[in-house]
Formats: structure tokens, sequence, C-alpha cells
């Protein structure tokens, strides 16, 4: 689908609104090193898988957030960043920009801030956030359901149903698990737990998501109380 | 008319030469910088144990690769749904009598979630990462990194806290709150490069011939497009233009290794699309990487060295092959390969039926029986089921069999 810049579709969007919003990501400590100026040149575009199969530009996002098109910039941060692949290959850039760099800046941004694009992009991303959080491995075995992976194959299906078995037939005493990556002590994951806390990680999620936050409080509260912290976390 | 002799001189393109030196690199040497932090108290620096061994990345600048006493920071898409992958890693690590920990004092870098959802910020991103860098610090194991996208992110968020003295008083602070140390690696240190130095000690062990076996190759973006200056170059490989990462290695095993036109594209992983839009990444997977190896190169393996890479490649081929596209290479990581040539078995080491595209037809090339490999599996994974044992050891892996290659095999061309 085609991509549309005239911005016609968040006329009702304040201003100020957008300007806050780019003035966020300017303000980042990142931002100044990765956009110095565009050549205009094209390469990161070349290089980019995204922009073979969507209406995606990072040269285009780029020299938005380098002239300061506001308007134009709120187009891309609620249309366009959720197709970057994140590879980092615009890396390549003659002028050392990284526009995969700048997108994720504005990526956080748009989370952060409980945009409803961003709220879209992460519909059906739940279960991934609340594996990485709660546990400490991002994915885990028993994620592996023909359902969630029907285009993968038949062994997904084999998988799934000899999961307990052919986890202990890993010679790595780690990986005998199926609901974690590999085990993880308690203790390591109390830790986690307090970075996300003191890192403003858990206000992020109750921005863009405020049931998986409730879920993961739930989860962690309880934990991190049988661990001796209190429910403030301090 | 302006006289020539006014006219600023610059050198014909073909005039031109790449000079692979440290003085001429357009980068800061961070070697340097962490050292000099370290003086000033800011943090303690782990060194990298010797024995190690240094090789040149891609300015000419030197790398310190250990060999042993390293703490094996797994990956959580290599350990949840390709097991093979680091099991390869561990094994090889025993068979050549390597000391290693595996640890379980050890979070996922949570990149892979950061990259697809953002759900996150640069201050809880490096806390991870030194966390983790604190516990391997506790055990005076040396850190090294399964997989390419935590290996990518970490040498980022080390720039960032090399250059934000504001992030580095941040989460120093967490880490004091923590009860951990804060320290960082002399060297953030790939597995694959681990593979890479020990690719002739790999060689010496080798008990299977590949040499009829022709591979292509896909460096994984994370390891040589994100702080693109710490990737290992060598002159001998691609004339030191491109990483020399994987292909010194199959080379060293004998392996034929083609090139194909679209070797720096990405696999198509995307994070979140892998996820939650994988017709992108299947599309791409296919259409610029696996197709365009199979029309330009016919490989029988493709091997990378990353979680994503190998997930990718290798499961988007299924759905591409409904669709009548021109798809099925079995898709391998080098230490899958590495492990292989030193005889470990295709099911209780590799773990092959973890992968989705058919890898017997490259099996039954290089002499193994895979139907009796897959029975010898299944037997012990009988008896793990009637509970004459509970998990599969070691041992049980190297146990003889008639998977195993012969004893004596035709040797290795090197």
């Amino acid at each position: 689908m085609a991509l549309d810049l005239s911005g016609k579709q968040y006329a009702q969007v304040p201003f100020e609104e957008k300007q806050r919003l780019f003035n966020e990501v300017k303000a980042d400590f990142r931002f100044d090193e990765y956009l110095y100026g565009c050549y205009e040149c094209g390469v990161c575009v070349a290089a980019c898988p995204s922009a073979r199969f969507y209406d995606f530009s990072p040269r285009k996002i780029a020299q938005t957030a380098a002239r300061e098109d506001v308007d134009l910039f709120y187009v891309f941060l609620n249309d366009s960043i959720w197709d970057c692949s994140q590879c980092f290959s615009c890396d390549r850039c003659p002028r050392q920009n990284s526009p995969g760099g700048l997108i994720t800046v504005m990526r956080e941004v748009a989370v952060k801030n409980g945009l409803a694009s961003a709220q879209e992009a992460l519909e059906g991303y739940g279960r991934i956030v609340y594996k990485i959080m709660s546990t400490g491995t991002q994915v885990s075995p028993d994620m592996l359901q023909p359902n969630a992976f029907p285009d993968w194959g038949p062994h997904v299906k084999e998988i799934s149903n000899n999961l307990d078995v052919w986890r202990r037939a890993l010679p790595p005493e780690t990986l005998h698990t199926t609901e974690t990556g590999w085990a993880v002590d308690d203790k390591t994951v109390i830790e986690l737990y307090l970075i996300w806390h003191m890192t403003g990680v858990m206000d992020i999620i109750k921005e863009v998501d405020e049931g998986l936050f409730m879920i993961l409080q739930d989860v962690m509260e309880e934990r991190l109380e049988e661990a001796g912290y209190d429910a403030s976390f301090n | 008319m302006i006289p020539r002799e006014g006219l600023v001189s610059v050198s014909k393109a073909k005039d031109r030469q790449f000079v692979r030196s440290p003085e001429q690199a357009p980068t800061e040497d961070i070697h340097d910088i962490i050292l000099q932090l370290e003086k000033e108290g800011e943090w303690e620096v782990q060194r990298v144990p010797e024995p190690y061994v240094e090789v040149e990345t891609k300015y000419g600048r030197k790398k310190k690769i250990p060999l042993q006493r390293t703490w094996h920071h797994k990956s959580c898409g290599q350990c949840g749904h390709i097991p093979g992958y680091s099991t390869s890693i561990f094994w090889m690590n025993r068979k050549l009598g390597f000391d290693y920990l595996d640890p379980t004092d050890q979070t996922s870098c949570t990149a892979w979630n950061y990259y697809a959802s953002a759900t996150s910020n640069a201050a809880a991103q490096a806390a991870v990462a030194m966390r983790n860098f604190a516990a391997a610090a506790e055990t005076t194991y040396y850190p090294i990194i399964h997989c390419g996208t935590s290996f990518g992110h970490y040498k980022e968020t080390r720039h960032q806290l090399i250059h934000s003295p504001e992030l580095r008083r941040q989460v120093r602070g967490i880490l004091a709150r923590l009860g951990k140390k804060f320290v960082i690696p002399e060297e953030i240190v790939h597995y694959s490069e681990w593979v890479h130095v020990v690719r002739d000690k790999i060689a010496d062990h080798q008990v299977r011939n590949l040499s009829m076996i022709r591979a292509t190759v896909h460096p994984a973006c994370h390891y040589h497009k994100l702080i693109t200056e710490d990737a290992i170059y060598d002159p001998e490989i691609y004339g030191g233009q491109r990483s020399a990462i994987i292909t010194a290695t199959l080379k060293a095993l004998g392996i034929e290794v083609a090139d194909y036109s679209t070797w720096f594209d990405c696999c198509g992983f995307g994070f979140r699309h892998i996820l939650v839009s994988r017709d992108f990444s299947r599309s791409f997977a296919t259409m610029r990487k696996i197709e365009v190896m199979k029309q330009e190169a016919n490989p029988d393996v493709t091997v990378t060295h990353d979680t994503g890479c190998v997930t990718t490649l290798d499961h988007s081929q299924f759905a591409a092959r409904a669709h009548g596209r021109n798809v099925g290479i079995p898709v391998m990581s080098d230490s899958q390969i590495a492990a292989l040539a030193m005889g470990a078995h295709p099911y209780k080491v590799l773990q092959l039926h973890w992968h989705s595209t058919d890898n017997k037809p490259f099996l039954e090339k290089i002499g193994i029986d895979t139907e009796k490999a897959w029975r010898e599996f299944e037997t012990a994974v009988e008896a793990l089921k009637q509970g004459d044992k509970q998990y599969l050891t070691w041992e049980d892996a190297d146990a003889e069999s008639v998977a195993a290659p012969s004893a004596h095999p035709e040797p290795a061309l090197h």
C-alpha cells in the first residue's frame, strides 16, 4: 500500500503536538550521532530489505528529520517506522548516518507516548514482551505451536508433540527447559525485574498496553515480595 | 577556459587503493578509551584471559579472542528453537578439551524485543548488558556471545556508555543497587570469532571429508554492520573487502565456498516481522537470498552465524516450496558444520530435527546414513520415555554408533 505523504490524514493533529514529539526524538542523546546530513545518494535505500517490499525509504526519513519537516516527520512516525527491519544495512551511509538508529529512537518515542499506531503495530506482540520481561529469555520452546507457525512446516507439530522428551534429549544441562530458552536462576530474574522498574520500562509498557502492564506487575510484585523487596520496588 | 594546472588533481578510481591501517581508520579505537575510563575509576575492565589469539579487524586493529575459560552468553532463539546450534558450540569446546562455563545467571540481551517493539530504552538495555557482564566477571570466566544481535547490540551499548557519562552514571547506580560490580569486558567476542580462531584445531580433529560440499555464506547483519570496524577481516579472504568470518572456517574444512550476488543482503528476519509480519520475512528470505543462491551457486548447504539468520533462511522455505519457488537449501550454523566435520551426531548433537528444510541429501552426500542416525536418536529418546534415564548425556551423544564416521576415513582435504 502506498504511503500517503500528504499529511492530510493527520491534519487534525495540532502542529504543537507533532513538534513536541519531534523535539523528543531530537533531544535523545543518540540523535546527533545518528544524523549528520544527507547526500541523497540512496545507498541506504539500495541496501534496505524493507524498501524492497514496502513503500519505505530510510533516505526520506533521514532527510525529513534533517530538514525538521515536522508534519512529514509525524507521517513517518505513525505510518512507516514499523516497516523497518532494524538490520542496520543502512549504516553503509557514506555520510555516517544511521537511519536505522534514528528509527529506533522514533519507535521509542512512539511507544513511550502511546501513539495509536504504535499500539496497533504491537498488537499480537504482547506475549513476546511478557515472555522476555517475566522470564529473562525472549523465545521459549513451548512457543513452537503449529497454530502459531503453520508456515514453518510439519516439524513444528512434531516438536510440539515431543517437546518434553526432545528437550531432555539435549546434552547441555541448561537446555532441558520448555518454558524458557534455558534455565535461569530466580535471583537473576529478580534482578531483571528491578532493572525494568529502575529504568522506567514498566511505565513504557503501561502507556502502550495497560492489560499487559497489569499482568506483568502482578507477576513481578509477587516474586519481588517473595524475594524480600517491597511492592513499591524500593 | 580554466587552465588545467588550476584544477585540483583527483586520482582515478583504478589508481586508488584501500590501505588497511589502524592509523587511517575512520573510527576511534575503543580499547584505549575503555582502559582510560578504567584509570579514571569509571569502571573495571575484565581482561581477555590467556591463552588468546590475536586477529585483525576491518581496519587492521588487533582483537583478542580467548580460547577457553569462556562464559557462554546463550541466545534465546538458538536455545529455544534451534538448540543444536548452541549444543554444537559446547560439544566442540568439550572435544577440544577447553574449559568453559554454561551459566544460569544469565538473561537474554533483550535486544530482539527492543529492535522489534521498542518497549525499552537505552538505560535498560545497557543495564541488562552490564548485569550479564558483571555475572560473568564474578565467575572469572570471560563472556563469549552466541547471538549475533546480542553481540552487535552490546557493542552499540558499549559505544553509548563510552560516550555518555550520564548513561554510565545511571547504569552504574543500577548495578550498585543490584550489588553488582560495574565491569566491562576488554573485548566483546562472538562465538563465531572463536570458531574462526580455532578453525585449524577443528581441521586437525576433522574426521568427515567435506571436500565434495559446496556452500554459500550469509554473514549476519548485526555481526558486520553494527560497529563494523570490530568485525574480523583477512586480506586472504575476499581480498579483505568482506568479513572473513565463516568463509575462512569453511575453507579450512575443505569446503568449496561459492559466491552469490546478494551476499550483503539481510536474511529478512526483521525482529518484529518474523513474529507478526512473517509474509515479509518469507518473501525476502526466499526471493532475495535462497533463490539467488540456488540460481547462481546451487550450494549443498548455506552457512551462517546468527540465530535469526538460521531461523529465517531455513523456516521460510517450506511455504515458498508450496508456491513452487526455487528453494530447498539446508541452513546450518558454522558451529554445526564444524561439529559435523569433527564427527558430531546429526541428531544427538546437531539436533537437525529442529530444522525445517530437508537436510538429508546433504548428510547422505557426506556419507551419513540418515535412517540409521535417526533410529539411534529415537532409541535414545525411547530410553528417556521409558524412564531408563532422565536426560541424554554428553557421553550418550558420543556413544559409538553406526552413524559415526568410519575409523579410517578418507583424509580431509585442506
